[in-house]
């Protein structure tokens, strides 16, 4: 050891505890453990300066008046008022809790009978899982892409290939109207990101011991009551999981809006961070855009919140 | 009987024929864009009825090479956004999660829960600061800032995984190094390193996918044509922002963007899975 440990003969004072534990636990010497601190130093400083000082200056952003160019000018909470009127803003929180509620249900309705079906050892199912799950990896920004011009009513896919089956008789321009646009819009998104739920739940169906099954099946339970007394309790934790990983991602949506739609037909789908990007980064209205930035992140730290409650409750059963 | 609770061969035979008909809507648009981009351009601006081609042709591929600054530096600059991410936050996460794993340091489970934690801030609401940051360290505007905020982004999720990848090694193996006089920063690049490769795999797929395929910060922190990246630029050609859209060329860019996450996902499945289901089973 690099300095004298207490000595045995007495009990330790508060203040050695403090400073022992402020060396380390013991066990290493001095030089190694200043070879600990080294070794996460590079990430501490990536952190604080791209993530830390950020948060920071969100804040104290936020109490101002900040324009590209030319001096910030102190405002106090003036931005929060501001924003409590704001209809364009609440309209697109509103609009982005809309989507949240019917995507997470989409992705879940398919999700769900997906992870069942690829659970059960069948013929192909290495198969059926990559294929479930293979449009997770495209970027948000490629499937969009590749979702607009699927939906292009002239070069498209979707509507020429109804009026060659005889579905429809004249073309359909999906992305004109609001609501088409937003199904569209749904249902892309289901493509693209159900197989993250599916996984999760597999993982967590896997994990339930066939015991428990059998033995349930053998007491006389019944397809639903299965599911619902000894399946569901059981994934309970990888559910609030898959839940919260849909929900944060689909509160924070931007890029389908941007790509597909513009934030149209009639700015119907704008985002909250598609609002927020155009106060910052189009009216350049830096403050206002940092007081709104605060109020979804405190959202999201909430959102985040509910999920270790969830989590928590369940590991206590 | 065992026999009577199985379904029924025919309920079977259904399911699996719903299984295939589902999974081929799965792959259906992977497919039909892939398909579609080998099309002669004058095909490929027609509805995509059928998806292939009839003779197969690089065109689309050429009129997208006529945007900005042509294929080969937007591609570049993809690659070097996405390789400068994986290589910045892969060393930084693997000297991190080594400490983390094997040192003793004041409030060094303070710290690492703060890191964790970071994971609940979006950063999309930190890209207004990030934008003044990176232009006050003459980094705005730049693929290397954009390189320093990707890793960042990255490395909760990277620290993580690499003190598991850490903990999974038995202490055992670096005591026995420690006492044949290997140093701390020997043990880590002769001994430990191969026994976390697995762990370095996943947090580079991880890593390599987002900063490949990451929209939003590529949008706001790159004003410079030439620095666009991928999405950007296919973006760029979509909205018409250099005249009539050009399908096939969206169709060559989509599927451009989309072979790489593709083949490294096909290639390194186990594990990228293996960092999907971390959250799950931890």
């Amino acid at each position: 050891m690099a300095s004298p440990a207490a000595p045995a003969t007495r009990k330790e004072t508060w203040k050695e505890k403090l400073r022992r534990s402020l060396r380390g636990e013991g066990g290493v010497v001095g030089q190694e453990r200043w070879l600990g601190v080294l070794l996460i130093l590079p990430a501490l400083v990536l952190l604080t300066a791209f993530f830390l000082v950020p948060l920071v200056m969100v804040g104290w952003m936020s109490l101002h008046n900040w324009p590209l160019l030319g001096r910030p000018r102190f405002i106090g909470l003036r931005n929060y008022a501001t924003m409590l009127t704001d209809t364009g803003f609440w309209h697109a929180l509103w609009f982005s809790a809309k989507y949240t509620i019917v995507v997470t249900i989409a992705i879940f309705a398919v999700a769900f009978p997906l992870a069942f079906f690829v659970e059960r050892p069948r013929p192909f199912v290495g198969f059926f899982r990559t294929a479930f799950f293979l449009p997770v990896v495209l970027g948000l920004g490629s499937a969009s892409l590749l979702w607009v011009w699927l939906s292009n009513v002239d070069f498209g896919l979707f509507s020429p290939a109804l009026m060659k089956l005889g579905l429809i008789d004249r073309p359909v321009s999906w992305l004109m109207q609001p609501t088409s646009a937003f199904i569209s819009i749904i249902v892309m998104v289901v493509w693209k990101a159900s197989g993250t739920s599916i996984v999760l739940l597999l993982t967590g169906l896997q994990a339930i011991p066939p015991e428990l099954k059998e033995a349930a099946s053998i007491d006389g339970a019944r397809g639903w009551q299965r599911f619902r007394y000894i399946t569901f309790p059981l994934i309970r934790r990888t559910f609030a999981l898959a839940l919260i990983l849909s929900v944060t991602h689909s509160v924070l949506a931007f890029d389908q809006f941007y790509i597909i739609t513009a934030g149209g037909p009639d700015n119907s789908m704008l985002s909250a961070v598609y609002w927020i990007m155009n106060t910052s980064f189009v009216s350049f209205k830096l403050g206002y855009g940092a007081a709104l930035s605060i109020a979804l992140l405190a959202l999201l730290v909430l959102l985040s919140i509910v999920q270790l409650y969830l989590l928590r409750t369940k590991e206590g059963q | 009987m065992a026999a009577s609770r199985r379904s029924p061969f025919a309920l079977d035979f259904a399911q699996q024929c719903l299984g295939f008909v589902i999974a081929a809507l799965f792959l259906a648009p992977l497919a039909w864009t892939a398909l579609s981009s080998l099309k002669p351009a004058a095909e490929a601006a027609l509805p995509p009825l059928p998806p292939w081609p009839s003779r197969i042709t690089y065109e689309t591929y050429q009129s997208l090479d006529g945007f900005g600054s042509g294929l080969v530096t937007h591609t570049a600059n993809s690659l070097f956004v996405a390789l400068g991410t994986v290589g910045l936050s892969g060393v930084v996460s693997l000297l991190a999660g080594y400490g983390f794993s094997r040192f003793h340091f004041p409030l060094k489970n303070v710290i690492f829960v703060l890191i964790i934690s970071t994971m609940m801030i979006p950063y999309q609401s930190l890209l207004t600061p990030l934008f003044l940051i990176l232009s006050w360290i003459g980094l705005s505007n730049s693929l290397v800032g954009l390189v320093l905020v990707y890793a960042t982004l990255q490395l909760p999720f990277s620290v993580f995984m690499m003190r598991n990848a850490f903990e999974a090694v038995p202490r055992e193996i670096d005591e026995a190094a420690r006492i044949d006089g290997c140093g701390g920063v020997r043990i880590l690049t002769r001994i430990m390193f191969p026994l976390v490769a697995p762990g370095i795999i996943t947090v580079s797929i991880f890593a390599f996918l987002a900063s490949w395929n990451e929209f939003l910060a590529a949008l706001i922190l790159l004003t410079d044509n030439k620095l666009f990246t991928l999405p950007i630029l296919v973006t760029a050609v979509r909205s018409g922002q250099f005249g009539t859209v050009d399908w096939g060329a969206v169709q060559a860019g989509v599927t451009l963007m989309m072979m790489p996450c593709l083949l490294l996902f096909l290639l390194l499945q186990r594990y990228y899975m293996r960092g999907l289901t971390a959250g799950a089973v931890k």
